[in-house]
């Protein structure tokens, strides 16, 4: 769903990403981990196509960013870690605006909305507007707006800021859950150990590298740690 | 797969959409705009009424009030206005990560910034015409096809300064920058222009302002917006602000590509 390679990026003379390759696979959420400042926002730039890197390549769903933009965005779903939702539209404004930047006609938009609210829970606060709704509330909103246009692959950039627990919980299971049924690539941005499941695909980016990539186990078995969090303490601390 | 006409046209009509929608249901912002040009044209105009006396000039075929001459001046006010206010919500939106949602999109950068453009100027545009009919109850009438010829001069001026805002918004990195757009951009623009009093008044006090006003594009779009409300076109100014207008949008779109623009150069992610 998603193929990195060999990309690279720097700000003037600061190296951002220093030559990082991985790929994410379909049914699966891909953990990407890592300590403030270690690229991770700069690769999620990269991907979403606000900046082209001059190194390296960059495929969605077997489309190439930097030759095929359009293409590879429309199989692209994301949800920012900032709030985008606008606050004085209700949900259903919000995701018709969404749905028409995809190009989907309104019948068809709507009749997804209606799908996409009520397995998110959140049907019955369609007409409300965003302002009125809790932070877990807009986050459901969020995720549905990002899956609306069905994408090939989801983008979530530390998705769970600003919720509490129980909403926390919620939203990874469910987006775990999405993922295995959906056949969708997730790449997920977390500093939040305890939002990694056992099935789930690991990097660990730090100071721009991947210090490590595979599943939990071969990520423990690597750093000869008990736990995750010894495990990337162990590759955090030592580089 | 490539992109059909109708996903275009439901694009322009989903940005078109959200920015009316937006502008409708900010009373405030519909307020204070109106209320910049009227207290100008109450007040200041007022005020000056009996010190300015203006010449017959095109288009104008008779002597006129100085209420009269300041209106298109005003129109232009608003639209620099509204031009800089997109601008700051665009940089205000870039800060707080929505912009975000808008370049995502799976269309060509150019065309979200010319629709982006284009529901900013039909909303001044919608001012416009507000303080037109206010000005009408205070006696500043124009013929009535005047209304409708004006309507392609105030699409173009709009565009122009539009344009002027998003390439402000890419180059500009914070909003707090934004304090010296209104010292450096609007001020100047505004009174070194035709708005307040005609070329050749200008040009009795000093040659320098005189050559400023002359050549500044505000100019232009303003003597655009004075004679087409009489049905008139002014081909010099037309062509000065399509070419201006073009300028700045290319800047801008040159400004907002990924890999060549200004914004790679700000260092930051987060926008």
């Amino acid at each position: 769903m998603l193929k990195v390679s060999s990309l690279s990026y720097s700000y003037g003379r600061k190296l951002a990403l220093d030559d990082i390759s991985f790929e994410v696979q379909p049914g699966r959420c891909t953990m990407l981990l890592g300590p403030n400042g270690a690229g991770k926002s700069t690769l999620f730039s990269l991907i979403t196509h606000l900046y082209d890197s001059p190194q390296g390549r960059i495929e969605i769903a077997g489309y190439n960013l930097l030759q095929q933009p359009c293409q590879a965005l429309a199989k692209l779903g994301v949800v920012f870690q900032q709030p985008t939702l606008d606050l004085d539209l209700s949900v259903l404004q919000n995701l018709r605006y969404h749905a028409a930047l995809h190009g989907l006609p309104r019948a068809e938009a709507d009749k997804r909305i209606q799908e996409m609210l009520e397995r998110l829970n959140v049907s019955d606060r369609r007409l409300d507007k965003v302002r009125t709704l809790n932070g877990g509330h807009r986050r459901r909103v969020e995720i549905a707006r990002a899956l609306l246009h069905r994408p090939a692959l989801l983008l979530l950039d530390e998705p769970s800021v600003g919720l509490d627990v129980p909403s926390r919980r919620a939203m990874v299971d469910h987006i775990h859950a999405l993922a295995g049924d959906s056949h969708m690539g997730v790449l997920w941005a977390t500093h939040l150990i305890d939002e990694v499941s056992d099935q789930d695909s690991l990097i660990v980016l730090h100071q721009g590298k991947i210090r490590a990539h595979g599943s939990v186990a071969d990520v423990l078995q690597a750093t000869g740690s008990a736990d995750l969090d010894a495990g990337f303490r162990a590759l955090t601390e030592a580089a | 797969m490539t992109l059909s006409v109708f996903h275009y046209l439901r694009a322009l009509n989903g940005i078109v959409g959200r920015e009316l929608f937006r502008f409708v249901h900010q009373r405030e912002r519909f307020i204070s705009a109106l209320v910049r040009p009227l207290l100008w044209l109450f007040v200041f105009a007022a005020g000056f009424r009996s010190t300015l006396g203006i010449a017959i000039i095109p288009p104008y075929e008779t002597y006129i009030l100085y209420e009269v001459y300041i209106t298109p001046g005003l129109l232009g006010m608003i639209q620099l206005f509204n031009g800089m206010q997109s601008s700051l919500s665009m940089v205000y939106d870039r800060e707080m990560g929505s912009m975000r949602t808008l370049l995502v999109s799976p269309l060509p950068r150019w065309f979200l910034l010319t629709a982006k453009l284009l529901a900013g100027t039909l909303v001044s545009i919608l001012q416009a015409y507000a303080f037109l009919a206010v000005a009408w109850g205070y006696g500043i009438q124009a013929e009535p096809a005047g209304y409708l010829s004006v309507f392609p001069a105030l699409l173009l001026s709009g565009l122009m300064l539009g344009a002027l805002g998003l390439l402000l918004s890419s180059v500009i990195k914070q909003l707090e920058n934004f304090a010296g757009v209104m010292n450096f951009v609007i001020f100047p623009l505004f009174f070194l222009s035709t708005a307040l009093y005609p070329l050749w008044k200008l040009q009795e006090s000093s040659e320098l302002l005189y050559l400023l006003a002359r050549y500044n594009p505000f100019s232009a779009a303003i003597e655009l917006i004075r004679f087409a409300l009489y049905g008139r076109l002014n081909v010099e100014a037309g062509a000065v602000v399509l070419a201006t207008l073009m300028m700045l949008m290319a800047s801008a779109i040159y400004g907002y590509n990924p890999s060549k623009g200004f914004m790679q150069r700000k260092g930051n992610a987060n926008i």
